[in-house]
């Protein structure tokens, strides 16, 4: 049977955002936690090749406790099992840290449950925006990595041949690699699902299985945490917002009032840009 | 198991979904599904998972409190008896230390209320925002073991030879089989249409409420209202509410107002008017104007009340299910309690059941154990006290009540208080003459006395 795993982060709610003014950084008490946006995705690929082929699906997370919950939902969506890779000596990673940390919990797993033959991975995360951990285990695991991916065309199991489109900025590549590989799932992949009932219920009792710094004796502490993280944030700032004319027609007449706007943007060079002359 | 399904007939059914007649397979099954993870719901869950029962508790929202809105008032009475001393870890705004009662003119009030530190130890009640105490609340049940389902929405009840068996949610392989569903699905209770034992509400039955949080700084607030640290402080108002029967209220959070008006909903059909505009108008009254500018708000809220009171109230329990608080039409509208009814609908439903699963019988005669219960608590003994508010309020004497009275009433305080050479005695006898005049004589307005007293004295 195929062995999946998807790499997943739980993120404040972009929505919900703010920037506190004082200190530039993200506020993020108060803000609802989510599994990321293109994580699930990736998690939905990974339940539909499960659906198609069988698989067993293995959720990975690194974060706070309070990530259970995220990796809980994954679990009402069909994940088999969900790790929590959870210890304070995690805190502060950047990608370079985070990616050699999955990596090891990937390699546990395939210690567990057996090799792993497809990795999948958001293609980016909500709140740090940077898509460079998928590439990052990618390189730690020494698999081939297909990242912008927006399309599974076919997956043999047997040939263990995968076709996959993946979406550039100047155009569509379609690839054909051999497994093992590590994808990354673009939000045009697929349409996550919703869990159903007996997913929920088992959701509600399933206690995901957390992995700490004393499950890697062979884990490098110099290369996790802050310790292990080279990026340094040498200043954040909130972009001005962009200083913009407006000018109201008065009138009572509509038609009057269109007829001016007509003629005041047909005296700029908006039309065409547009197309419109 | 073979089961048929019953259509609710309020709620569409899916292709994907089985249609009335199907057969449907379930698996799991539980002692008891609650339906609503509101106080009721969450009273009920807890309860009968502290009894040891298998218990699912089921919201629509994401969470629960998240599609749940209130005044704000939480007590202390009714908690206490489900959870000892929640009020050190449940999360809870302000320890209300004064009451205030305002009776609204055009741009006066004449004022009652009562501060008294005594209600700090032991508290009395608090304000609260039920996107944070409902949350806390349900945790309380999943830790004494109820199985939480959010975000699923329960589309009807699963029948079989009449009774109630389960229950079929809109999610995939959706159904839920229970020997018991408490119905706790608030004052919309589809479910308890679906039964058949309620009709939709009379636009009589149920008031509207619309809700600001205005959010200003911690000693603003403090400032305003004459607090300190943790103390709160509530305003509750009639009249200045274009004559429909009403009640407004001013309640204060940690950092933020609950500002809000509740008005029957056939006033506002009768009137034309939009609850929002109440609300404005209210905003704009020098009395609360005062207290809450400067304040962003940060939510508007909307919510039903039922206020049909006990003759509203529906059967309450029948084979294989109970009904429990707005649901049940449980509010009692003089005294702004609905919580606190919920909370002990839900323990009651929740000892009833316990009390079935030990006997193994869930059928009416046993359930009915519930019924009994709701008729020698507080609940029903309030309800019936206040049985003749509802005729009073319905009879169409909003106008007078809420609008010419309050009136005439700031009238005669401003004419009482004011030196201007005038005999008392005079401005005594104009002042009652007013309140008649306003009646339309002196034999309706002891026919209005009369029957206030009797609607408020059941």
């Amino acid at each position: 049977m195929l062995h999946l795993v998807v790499c997943m982060k739980q993120v404040p709610d972009s929505r919900e955002i703010r920037i506190d003014p004082k200190t530039n950084t993200l506020v993020r008490q108060g803000v609802p936690a989510i599994v990321n946006y293109f994580d699930l995705h990736a998690l939905e690929e990974a339940l539909r090749v499960k659906d198609e082929h069988g698989a067993r699906v293995t959720v990975i997370s690194m974060g706070p406790p309070s990530a259970e919950k995220a990796l809980r939902q994954c679990v009402s969506m069909g994940a088999d099992e969900g790790i929590l890779v959870s210890d304070r000596a995690f805190a502060g990673a950047d990608t370079l840290a985070t990616s050699y940390v999955l990596a090891m919990a990937i390699q546990k797993a395939e210690d567990e449950w057996g090799p792993v033959d497809i990795v999948f991975c958001g293609k980016q995360t909500l709140d740090g925006d940077t898509g460079q951990v998928g590439p990052g285990v990618a390189c730690r695991l020494d698999i081939d990595q297909l990242t912008y991916v927006e399309k599974v065309e076919s997956l043999d199991p047997v040939k263990r041949e995968i076709i996959v489109h993946r979406h550039l900025e100047d155009g569509v590549e379609r690839v054909k690699a051999r497994l093992p590989v590590l994808i990354t799932a673009l939000a045009e992949l697929n349409r996550p699902r919703r869990a159903g009932l007996p997913g929920v219920l088992r959701a509600a009792r399933y206690q995901p299985i957390v992995w700490t710094t004393n499950d890697f004796p062979n884990m490098d502490r110099s290369k996790i945490g802050l310790r292990g993280s080279p990026t340094i944030v040498s200043k954040t700032w909130v972009p001005e917002p962009k200083q913009v004319n407006t000018e109201f027609i008065e009138g009572d007449d509509p038609a009057v009032t269109a007829q001016e706007l007509l003629g005041r943007l047909y005296a700029t060079d908006l039309p065409q840009k547009l197309g419109w002359a | 198991m073979r089961t048929t399904v019953l259509q609710s007939g309020n709620l569409p059914i899916s292709k994907m979904w089985p249609r009335i007649g199907d057969e449907i397979v379930a698996d799991e099954r539980f002692d008891a599904v609650v339906v609503g993870a509101g106080p009721a719901g969450t009273a009920a869950a807890y309860t009968m998972a502290k009894g040891g029962l298998k218990v699912a508790l089921i919201e629509r929202g994401e969470f629960p409190g998240a599609k749940n809105i209130f005044g704000g008032v939480l007590y202390r009475k009714q908690l206490e008896d489900l959870i000892p001393e929640f009020w050190k870890e449940a999360p809870l705004e302000r320890t209300i230390v004064e009451q205030r009662l305002w009776i609204l003119g055009g741009d006066s009030a004449v004022t009652f209320g009562h501060r008294n530190l005594k209600y700090k130890e032991p508290p009395n009640c608090w304000t609260g925002l039920r996107v944070k105490f409902d949350q806390w609340f349900a945790g309380k049940a999943e830790q004494a073991g109820a199985i939480p389902i959010y975000e699923t929405v329960v589309t009807e009840l699963l029948l079989e030879n009449g009774r109630v068996v389960g229950v079929r949610t809109d999610r995939e392989d959706g159904d839920l089989r229970a020997n018991i569903v408490v119905i706790a699905d608030g004052v919309n209770s589809l479910l308890g249409k679906s039964l058949g034992i309620h009709r939709e509400w009379r636009p009589d039955e149920v008031s509207l409420a619309v809700k600001e949080v205005i959010a200003l700084p911690k000693q603003t607030i403090q400032d305003r209202f004459n607090l300190e640290d943790d103390e709160g402080c509530t305003i509750e108002f009639v009249g200045h509410m274009h004559g429909m029967a009403g009640l407004g209220f001013l309640y204060t959070n940690q950092d933020t107002l609950s500002l809000g008006v509740g008005v029957m909903v056939s006033d506002l059909r009768n009137k034309r008017i939009k609850p929002y505009e109440v609300l404005e108008g209210i905003k704009r009254h020098p009395m609360i104007q005062r207290l809450i500018q400067g304040g962003e708000v940060k939510e508007y809220s909307g919510h039903l009340i039922p206020e049909g009171g006990l003759d509203s109230m529906p059967p309450l329990a029948g084979d294989g299910w109970m009904i429990c608080g707005d649901a049940a039409q449980m509010v009692n509208a003089v005294h702004r309690e609905g919580t606190n009814l919920a909370v002990t609908s839900g323990r009651l439903a929740g000892e009833t059941a316990i009390a079935a699963h030990a006997k193994g019988d869930f059928s009416a005669a046993a359930l009915d154990e519930y019924t009994k219960a709701v008729r020698d608590s507080f609940i029903y003994k309030d309800l019936k006290k206040y049985r003749g508010v509802h005729g009073l309020l319905a009879m169409g004497a909003s106008d007078l009540l809420f609008e010419k009275f309050p009136q005439a009433l700031n009238d005669a305080a401003y004419e009482m208080l004011l030196v201007d050479g005038v005999p008392k005695k005079v401005k005594q006898k104009a002042a009652v003459g007013h309140l008649r005049d306003v009646a339309g004589g002196n034999w309706k307005l002891l026919r209005l006395a009369l029957k206030g007293w009797r609607a408020m004295n059941g």
